[in-house]
């Protein structure tokens, strides 16, 4: 009798739990409300990127299209990947010296791993994180950038500050 | 209408061949039918399934997705059916449309409504039950002939489950046959006239329904009985191998028997497309007359359709020998035992 | 050698026959290779294969400073990110010498224990889908996406985020970030219940797990199984406890300990560890200690030489750093007591004499991160 009783009772325990599972997905269904899903593409306006989000590095340039890369090159030693490349030239300043500045800023996306090192070791802060996250290209040569616009050069005011 | 078509075909084909270009006819229609009612259960499962998980499913392909099913039926049409080089090549190419054939077969005795049937034989359910089950020898052939091990423990999984699965299915049938009286569909519903069997039938109809909806559960190879092509533990099962065409027929097949297990049910314990009547309700009873019996039966069908998805999504699945358990240590005796209670309670008349 | 090769290998007889789960298959959760002896179902012999995935974490780390090498390993179990960077940090704090502010400990803490919670809802999820059960991975991503928007926006990335540096951490927390925290407490613990009612209290997850790959407590110390895995069995092992570190040692939990042993004791421990990780979280959430986040390190960091040792608690066990420095800016040697390594081993006991459906279901209990394994 009690292996009977056992016997039904573990049945009737099971059926209850079963259907607490399905109460629970069953609730889900008729709450639409509930739904997570985000269409990506057509968010894209709003979407929400908060502001430390790291998606590419970036030189911010004013509106004299100067930038603050002393061309130190901190951040290609502290960069772990050899993503960065800095390519410094000299040029003749009017007193005469040679100063040596920033030629080309080259990044390589491809094999970044968005550490933050750099911007970490930067002691000018020319070089921030950029919000986005749309990059991918069919030929992995188009993820190399240069950071610094053409034409760019140092920030003149801060050196001089520094100074 | 009808009477006009066969007068057409005869003028066209003469008296000799009319009836077989006829038959010819209503099979396609059938089976085109069936396998848009399968495109549409894929979408509609997979947009409940969708919405259960806090998603929002198919959104790209038509207004809300509606299109997705059709246009993946379309690009598997077009896919290559790549076959393994040592496999057995015949078997291989017969097996998806043997499973195919077998579950469009068993459409051929299901009233859909009072007048549209197609073959209304003496013995139609012991017909479905007998065709449904030849489809596990296309099953254990795909296993068998992939030469993977996957799909060969898959097979074998699927063997041992179809085949001890439908004794209890059997069973629950039989309690119904036998409060009916009846083998054949249209004597099945007629004898719902007054009230469907889960009513009328009481204690010994609602258990036999519960054994039957876990036990055709199991012989559709679904959640949670999908050992057969546990994802998880053989990749894909039977069908690893399969690619293409030959994938989507498999996957149709699925969803046909899964229409094929609901029309039955729907046949066997609903009343198939008897209206819901209930007792002194006249108003009630003659609105419920007034929607096509049609509607009645699809709308009981895809009840039943969605109760096997709702299985689907909530459960685990479970092993192998706890699955044999459950058939041979619960489902058997316990049908067993609503036979002789059924019988007794027919005998004494105790149907309402 | 061929000899070597060959006994690496299962040799069957005629009743029984080989069936190689991986390295790519949907159960294994990466490229982990198993060669089973089956017969019939039942599982005669084992053995995993490694090395699909080996990057050779450690000797790459000999070539990068000390502050780079960190965020390699983010990369060995992703799903403790965090944790596997502060054990670094916490190894090369102790060879400098220098104390991490108040604030930055209880910051650490803080994204340890979110870490910890994101990887046991991943790992639910997971078990879940390795049952069977498909939902179950989709509840535990609702609260799992929480948590990572949390990181995305204190640290700036959702997963291997680097955000432990030795010192401190990266940034400062967002202005939003206790106000979030709260929040999804409070919708965790709301929420916590379809957990049970979803699988803990299904008969078939229970009949799937109980009873099944069970693992003695000798075997377990045998074996040296860390985290859940050891906990289940009954071994008192939490490096929180032991060995606190960073601020730990100012917060009160219960360490989960359950005897049974099987996948539904793993299953339960980790289960409760969600809920001990939240009362982590409460405790400190309110108290953060204002102050500096970091202390100034120097540019380049020489450790004095000797031998340094750490081990943390990430969400799958003990991690243990192992550091050797010659004086340079250099780590001499590193090595890496990575817990599911030692938990993989727990695999072929458990397993012996199951179904293939108990070999998937074993796995999921010992949650397996195979990029951890192979480094």
């Amino acid at each position: 009798m009690n292996a009977a009783k056992r016997y039904f009772t573990s049945i009737f325990k099971a059926i209850v739990a079963l259907l607490k599972g399905m109460k629970l997905t069953g609730s889900y269904l008729v709450r639409p409300s509930k739904i997570l899903t985000q269409q990506y593409p057509e968010n894209r306006d709003t979407l929400y990127i908060p502001q430390r989000f790291k998606g590419r590095v970036v030189m911010p340039h004013d509106e004299n299209n100067e930038h603050n890369c002393t061309a130190c090159t901190l951040c290609q030693l502290a960069c772990p990947n050899g993503s960065i490349q800095i390519i410094s030239k000299n040029i003749d300043m009017p007193d005469g010296t040679k100063k040596k500045v920033l030629d080309r800023w080259v990044y390589n996306l491809g094999s970044c791993t968005l550490c933050q090192l750099c911007i970490d070791a930067c002691p000018s802060d020319a070089i921030v994180m950029d919000n986005g996250f749309e990059f991918s290209v069919y030929d992995k040569s188009k993820l190399i950038y240069e950071l610094n616009r053409p034409g760019s050069r140092l920030k003149e005011k801060k050196t001089e500050k520094q100074a | 209408m009808i009477h006009w078509i066969g007068q057409k075909l005869n003028d066209i084909f003469g008296p000799l061949w009319a009836p077989y270009v006829g038959y010819i006819l209503v099979g396609l229609v059938i089976i085109t039918l069936v396998v848009v009612m399968a495109v549409i259960s894929i979408y509609l499962e997979r947009k409940i399934a969708a919405f259960m998980q806090m998603r929002l499913g198919p959104m790209r392909v038509g207004k809300w997705g509606t299109l997705q099913a059709f246009a993946d039926v379309f690009k598997l049409m077009l896919k290559e059916s790549l076959t393994p080089a040592q496999a057995d090549k015949q078997l291989f190419h017969i097996a998806p449309y043997l499973v195919l054939t077998v579950s469009f077969l068993a459409f051929a005795p299901i009233a859909f409504s009072p007048t549209l049937q197609l073959w209304d034989m003496n013995i139609g359910v012991l017909y479905i039950t007998s065709i449904s089950s030849v489809g596990v020898i296309g099953i254990l052939m795909a296993g068998w002939s992939s030469n993977n091990k996957y799909s060969l423990l898959g097979a074998m999984r699927s063997g041992a489950q179809i085949v001890s699965y439908e004794l209890s299915a059997g069973i629950a049938i039989l309690t119904i046959v036998m409060m009916s009286g009846s083998l054949s569909v249209s004597g099945i519903i007629q004898s719902q006239a007054d009230g469907w069997w889960i009513f009328k039938g009481h204690i010994p109809a609602i258990i036999a329904f519960v054994i039957f909806a876990i036990a055709s559960t199991a012989e559709l190879n679904r959640a949670p009985f999908d050992l057969a092509e546990a994802e998880q533990e053989l990749t894909a099962g039977f069908h690893t191998e399969y690619s293409g065409m030959q994938f989507a027929m498999f996957f149709l097949a699925e969803y046909t028997n899964m229409f094929i297990v609901s029309m039955l049910g729907t046949t066997l314990f609903l009343g198939g497309w008897m209206p819901l009547h209930i007792a002194n309700w006249e108003t009630f009873n003659h609105l419920m007359d007034k929607i096509p019996p049609f509607l009645w039966f699809f709308g009981k069908v895809f009840i039943s359709l969605f109760m096997i998805i709702w299985f689907r999504w909530t459960f685990p699945r479970l092993r192998i020998d706890q699955l044999l358990k459950l058939e041979w240590k619960y489902l058997l005796p316990i049908g067993m035992v609503n036979l002789v209670i059924g019988a007794i309670v027919t005998w004494l008349g105790w149907i309402f | 050698m061929e000899q070597h090769i060959e006994s690496h290998i299962i040799q069957s007889s005629d009743d029984e026959f080989i069936i190689n789960v991986g390295p790519q298959h949907p159960s294994t959760h990466g490229v982990l290779h198993l060669q089973l002896k089956l017969d019939g179902e039942k599982i005669v012999d084992l053995r995993p294969f490694l090395g699909y995935i080996h990057r050779g974490i450690e000797k790459m780390s000999e070539s990068l400073t000390y502050k780079q090498f960190i965020y390699l390993t983010s990369r060995m179990d992703y799903l403790s990110a965090h944790i596997n960077n502060q054990a670094c940090c916490l190894v090369i704090e102790k060879g400098l010498q220098t104390e991490v502010p108040e604030r930055a400990k209880v910051i650490r803490t803080l994204m340890a224990e979110l870490t910890r919670l994101a990887s046991h809802q991943l790992w639910w999820g997971s078990t879940g889908l390795d049952m069977g059960a498909v939902s179950p991975f989709f509840y535990a991503f609702r609260e799992r996406e929480m948590i990572l928007e949390i990181f995305e926006e204190t640290c700036g990335s959702r997963l291997t985020m680097n955000y432990c540096v030795p010192g401190g951490v990266m940034n400062d927390i967002h202005p939003d970030f206790v106000r979030k925290v709260k929040q999804l407490i409070k919708q965790f613990r709301e929420n916590i219940h379809e957990y049970d009612e979803l699988l803990t209290g299904n008969p078939i997850f229970q009949s799937r797990t109980q009873g099944i790959g069970y693992l003695s407590k000798e075997d377990a110390i045998a074996l040296s199984c860390s985290g859940p895995v050891a906990r289940a069995s009954g071994i008192s092992c939490d490096v929180r406890k032991k060995n606190p570190y960073d601020a730990y040692d100012r917060v009160s939990f219960d360490e989960i300990i359950a005897t049974e042993g099987d996948c539904f004791a793993r299953y339960r421990v980790r289960l409760e560890e969600m809920k001990q990780s939240m009362n982590i979280i409460e405790q400190l959430i309110d108290n953060i200690p204002t102050g500096e986040y970091r202390t100034k390190i120097k540019g380049i960091i020489k450790l004095p030489v000797g031998e340094y040792y750490q081990r943390v608690e990430t969400a799958r066990g003990e991690l243990g750093v192992y550091l050797v420095s010659d004086g340079s800016n250099k780590p001499y040697r590193i090595k890496f007591r990575t817990p599911n390594f030692s938990n993989l081993g727990a695999l072929k006991p458990m397993s012996l004499g199951g179904k293939i459906g108990d070999l998937v279901a074993i796995m999921a209990s010992l949650d397996l991160i195979i990029p951890d394994i192979d480094r």
